[in-house]
């Protein structure tokens, strides 16, 4: 399951909780501008084999029918997943 | 109620018992360890109920108190001078996280030299912290206190860490006749905590989290208004404490012959009872003085103390306490307090009690003296050493 971001942003002094504390389970803001390459599957030789979801550090990396797909929203881009992968099915790519 | 023969220290861990906290971790450091041991006892011997954590250090006493407070739960921790400052970090973080622990200190030097005894630069060099400071000035107020602490602290419009601060060994170590209440009486004015500050599977929520610059002023915001929230919540607990108990206290400060008084002494703690009496003796002679004991630095008594001494000629502040390269930290909390409320008053500072030096009758008498020449000047008392261009 991808992470779900929180509509809502708080802006104002009455958005702002009292203590640190505010309702669990949602993110509240994109994190991967320092992102310099990014990983791109080849569906074609995507097995499914899941072993990139299970190295992903960041959990960025979903499951998509019998294939994976990467949120980049918050893929910070370390490569790992390009690494383990022993179809080689992942490259790293320059962002532009 | 039952009279009992108790130590500062043992007087607080009684109060602490009949406020039934849940979680107490802390680790023992003198003058502040029979408050631990104490506690240790209750727990042992079955008469508190609560999980008692044998914490490795002052960093982990506070963070484990944060830690049970986090999940709702009532929780102490007391400390003293190196452990203090020792868990400094953790200060912010329970002030930030709005987490209402209670934390007894026992005012004591900081190294170095080394020195194991009674001045007030540990809790005082905390002052920016985020919690509110009380400082006690016998027993039975640390009794009373250690209770009244959990219900200010834990008032859902305050949600503040309490520092409730005893002063080392003169207050920590020595016996008085102390009135403990009933736990019957300690129920009834003493209600759950109950938060929604916490972690709980019903409602889970995220805690603790970062704030960007965009939104960490709100918060910090916020926090200021629950501290300054304080001072109604104090007139209030003290109000219904007095209605279940039968004594009295009198909110941030507390005032001695003040109301015609020419020179008022400020100073807080035990140190006050000595102040009373030359104020008393100095009163036969026909000296127009008084004092004003600071019960609560923070919330700091600013209003309180303009009123106080609106009509007075000269004001002086003794306290155990020196910011290096400048001057007192509760004297320039006091002058703050007069400039901003338009009271050009000559106000003295006279610096005393350093790691557990004695403060004699005869040296306040000088104090009083010397405020009759209404001059503003910072003294090391007892030594000289005049500072900041006088």
């Amino acid at each position: 399951m991808k992470p779900y971001l929180r509509d809502f942003v708080p802006t104002s002094y009455d958005d702002i909780p009292e203590a640190t504390a505010y309702e669990a389970g949602y993110l509240v803001t994109k994190n991967a501008g320092w992102r310099n390459v990014r990983p791109v599957i080849d569906a074609q030789k995507c097995v499914g084999c899941l072993n990139c979801y299970l190295y992903c550090p960041d959990g960025v990396i979903f499951r998509e029918g019998s294939k994976v797909g990467i949120d980049y929203d918050f893929c910070k881009g370390c490569g790992i997943c390009s690494k383990i992968c022993k179809l080689q099915a992942i490259k790293m790519e320059a962002e532009k | 109620m039952a009279k009992q023969f108790l130590s500062g220290n043992e007087a607080f861990a009684y109060g602490v018992r009949l406020a039934r906290p849940q979680v107490i971790s802390a680790y023992p450091i003198t003058p502040q360890t029979i408050v631990v041991e104490k506690l240790s006892e209750f727990v042992e011997d079955g008469s508190l109920n609560a999980e008692f954590i044998h914490v490795e250090s002052e960093h982990s006493a506070l963070s484990c108190a944060m830690g049970a407070s986090s999940v709702g739960a009532r929780a102490f921790t007391a400390t003293s001078s190196q452990g203090l400052l020792y868990m400094a970090e953790c200060l912010p973080y329970a002030a930030g996280g709005r987490f209402p622990i209670v934390m007894m200190n026992a005012n004591r030097s900081t190294a170095l030299p080394w020195n194991i005894y009674g001045d007030q630069r540990d809790s005082i060099s905390q002052l920016d912290s985020g919690w509110i400071q009380a400082y006690a000035c016998n027993a039975q107020e640390a009794l009373d206190l250690a209770l009244m602490s959990f219900y200010i602290a834990e008032h859902k419009d305050v949600s503040t860490p309490f520092m409730a601060n005893l002063d080392g060994f003169v207050l920590t170590h020595t016996y008085e006749v102390v009135d403990v209440p009933t736990a019957e009486q300690a129920d009834a004015f003493l209600p759950k905590y109950q938060t929604e500050n916490k972690m709980d599977l019903q409602k889970p929520r995220n805690l603790a989290f970062s704030a960007g610059p965009d939104t960490n002023t709100y918060f910090k915001y916020r926090e200021h208004l629950g501290i300054l929230n304080a001072s109604k919540i104090i007139d209030e607990a003290e109000e219904r404490f007095a209605k279940i108990f039968g004594r009295r206290y009198t909110g941030l400060t507390e005032s001695y012959r003040t109301e015609d008084a020419d020179y008022i002494l400020f100073t807080l703690g035990s140190l006050s009872g000595l102040v009373r009496e030359v104020v008393d003796e100095l009163r036969k002679e026909g000296s127009r003085v008084g004092l004003l004991r600071l019960r609560y630095l923070r919330p700091f008594p600013n209003e309180e103390i303009a009123a106080t001494v609106k009509n007075a000629k000269a004001v002086a502040v003794l306290e155990k306490d020196i910011s290096f390269g400048n001057e007192g930290t509760v004297y320039t909390n006091v002058n703050s307090a007069l400039q901003k409320a338009k009271l050009r008053i000559p106000s003295s500072d006279y610096i005393g009690g350093l790691g557990g030096r004695n403060i004699s009758k005869e040296e306040i008498k000088i104090i009083f003296d010397e405020l009759e020449q209404q001059q503003s000047t910072v003294k090391f008392l007892g030594i000289g050493g005049e500072t900041n261009g006088n």
